[in-house]
């Protein structure tokens, strides 16, 4: 197992950026996520630490070693793709040898892995079988025993829970980590979905548009996104912005929306401009005296909680209340903030301002 | 793909059945009245109205296979009865066998030469296609269609030119030329049926492979390869066809060691009289490799056919 650093990685296809000068970390034994939507550069990533492809620029280092221009025959690392690229024309047993028989290791150490692998993945009924017969989550324990088979130095994965059903793939991602868990190995994880991100990473890397947008834990990002991006991309529903007109300063602890004072966490960076204030649905809340107001326009029923929509002089925000409070469409009310969650955006540049409060997770980059 | 579930009804597939043997019966007609005459006398093969029932005779193979001379009785009775029966059926002519012909060369060099330029196609078809297929080719689409626009003129058209060429770099009557030529015929046809081929193979199966400590050649033999399998086989025989029938170039730029079965095969009616019965004798062999290696990659070919159409 080894530790993974990406250094000012880049890839260009032609005239197209891919990946701009990317740079993170994945410790040994980390269970990491790539999350961004379709087309933000996260798979070209991910290949090129497999060596699938090569990065223009930059340095890829696996357990310490340089192998930016490897093939990736050399990296030792293991790949779950989405569609799991088993083998047609071989059973899962041969499926599985695969790796280890490409290392001219001997057939009754390859056997005695194998069915190691198999007893690991509970796959054992299953070994003589034709890979087309079988079902989708059967296909994905085939690709991910040939994966661990090698014990390589990390595991590599590209969306591998794509192709399978809704209500399996909730299985199959207990499964995956409880077996990461298991193994501790370095697993980088591809993904576009932000709750499988949330639910299964050690840490997530957000990308957008080729460029790496926040990189941290996954409750750090959720409370502390770096930019506007990241706050909309995480979070279902996502960050309400309410966008303002205004300067505030270092040191500021409050802004004025719509002549209300709502109180934020003490800044330490200030700004000039458009800005946006950026709130959780959760950390908004009813109150009827606030001098904050907004008329509700729609209430949606989520069983313990719901999720009401206010219109407000500074946009449409979605606050998450429990679901025995009165909401009712078309009553006007008072909303208060929860001082200490807030952050503050620039809306010209999308980042967020440093504060008190986010600074330990934001302020070294 | 959508298609009507209702199954046929039996007056439906009473029509249905007519029509499908009545075509084969058309089609395949010729060909049972080639075999056959290849087993009739010549007396029979020219007879009219035309015999369906005769005598079956080896008469047509054994004149296909040797020369013969005319002699006198005396001579004929000097040798002795027969020793072999066919001798025996020589002997009713009042000839006697003076060697073997040359059909056997010639089928030989149709194997040589098919085959060959098969196997050539299909080779560098393959790799060619692969590299069109998973590679950033400069230019790849106009590279491609070039390759295409040599089919859109009948090969024969460049007749002279190729037989000029052909005879300034001494390549006349060579199986090498031949080979040559068949394989540049093909390669059009073999490039644009494989690269459908292996585009239709995903990508990821290499990859894969490539992780699994594999080299990309190695890759590609134990991966790409085995998956090409279909389309391997379907291309070869269609190479194999062309390259077997070809009969115009054959004819002008074959005559001697390297001359081929089909322009052989007519030249076979001038010796003796019209003996139409080795000539289908000839004709009838000369279907046999095709139709072996036809059946023997026949669940292939039908794979092939319809790959692609059927989304999987």
């Amino acid at each position: 197992m080894a530790q993974i650093v990406i250094k000012d990685v880049r890839k260009e296809f032609g005239s197209f950026t891919a990946v701009q000068s990317s740079t993170f970390t994945v410790e040994d034994g980390e269970f990491f996520m790539l999350l961004g939507p379709s087309g933000c550069g996260k798979t070209t990533t991910l290949r090129m630490i497999a060596g699938l492809e090569l990065p223009t620029s930059g340095e890829i280092y696996i357990g310490g070693e340089e192998v930016g221009q490897k093939p990736a025959s050399q990296r030792d690392i293991a790949f779950v793709f989405q569609m799991f690229a088993l083998y047609p024309h071989m059973n899962v047993r041969k499926n599985i040898s695969y790796p280890l028989v490409s290392q001219g290791m001997p057939k009754a150490e390859v056997r005695r892995k194998v069915d190691e692998v198999a007893n690991i993945l509970g796959i054992e009924n299953i070994m003589d079988r034709p890979v087309s017969g079988l079902s989708g989550g059967d296909r994905q324990r085939v690709a991910l025993g040939r994966a661990i088979v090698r014990e390589p130095k990390a595991f590599l994965m590209d969306e591998p829970l794509g192709a399978l059903d809704a209500e399996f793939r909730e299985h199959m991602a207990e499964e995956l980590r409880a077996l990461h868990d298991r193994m501790g190995a370095t697993t980088i994880y591809v993904t576009h979905d932000q709750l499988e991100a949330m639910q299964m990473g050690d840490k997530i890397v957000v990308m957008n548009h080729g460029v790496v947008e926040q990189f941290g834990k996954p409750q750090d990002i959720y409370d502390w996104p770096a930019t506007q991006f990241v706050a909309n991309f995480i979070g279902s529903p996502p960050m309400n912005f309410l966008d303002f007109h205004g300067m505030v300063g270092t040191g500021s602890n409050h802004v004025i929306l719509s002549e209300a004072e709502i109180a934020i966490p003490s800044l330490l960076a200030g700004a000039n401009g458009d800005l946006s204030l950026g709130v959780r649905p959760e950390h908004l809340h009813l109150s009827d005296s606030a001098p904050y107001r907004g008329e509700i326009i729609a209430t949606e029923y989520l069983g313990t909680t719901q999720i009401v929509t206010f219109r407000t002089a500074n946009g449409d925000i979605k606050a998450r209340i429990p679901s025995g409070a009165q909401a009712q469409v078309g009553e006007i009310t008072g909303l208060t903030f929860d001082a200490r969650t807030l952050s503050v955006f620039d809306k010209s540049t999308g980042r967020a301002l440093l504060s008190d409060a986010n600074t330990e997770v934001l302020g070294d980059g | 793909m959508s298609f009507s579930v209702t199954e046929p009804s039996l007056r439906q597939k009473w029509i249905a059945g007519v029509l499908v043997v009545g075509y084969a019966l058309i089609t395949i007609l010729p060909l049972i009245w080639i075999i056959t005459t290849g087993f009739k006398s010549p007396a029979d093969a020219i007879a009219y109205p035309p015999k369906v029932f005769f005598e079956p005779t080896l008469e047509g193979y054994v004149n296909l296979f040797t020369t013969r001379t005319r002699v006198t009785d005396e001579t004929l009775a000097a040798l002795g009865p027969p020793t072999t029966w066919y001798d025996a059926i020589v002997r009713q002519y009042d000839m006697v066998i003076a060697g073997p012909s040359r059909y056997g060369e010639r089928f030989l060099n149709s194997v040589i030469i098919g085959f060959g330029s098969t196997f050539l196609s299909v080779f560098l078809g393959t790799i060619a296609a692969y590299a069109f297929s998973r590679f950033r080719v400069p230019l790849k689409d106009d590279l491609l269609f070039f390759i295409l626009s040599t089919r859109m003129m009948p090969p024969i058209a460049v007749a002279i030119p190729i037989f000029l060429m052909f005879r300034q770099f001494g390549l006349n009557d060579t199986h090498l030329g031949m080979i040559m030529l068949y394989t540049a015929v093909n390669l059009s046809l073999s490039v644009w049926l494989l690269k459908g081929f292996i585009d239709e193979i995903p990508v990821e199966y290499e990859e894969a492979a490539l992780i699994d400590g594999y080299t990309r050649f190695q890759a590609f033999i134990k991966v790409v390869l085995p998956q090409a399998a279909t389309g391997i086989a379907s291309t070869a025989i269609f190479c194999l066809i062309f390259a077997w029938n070809e009969y115009a170039f054959a004819v002008l730029l074959t005559s001697g060691t390297a001359q081929t079965a089909p322009p052989f095969i007519p030249t076979i009616i001038g010796v003796g009289g019209q003996d139409w019965p080795a000539v289908a004798a000839g004709a009838t062999l000369f279907l046999v490799p095709v139709m072996v290696f036809t059946i023997l990659l026949r669940k292939h070919l039908l794979r092939g056919i319809t790959f692609g159409a059927v989304r999987k």
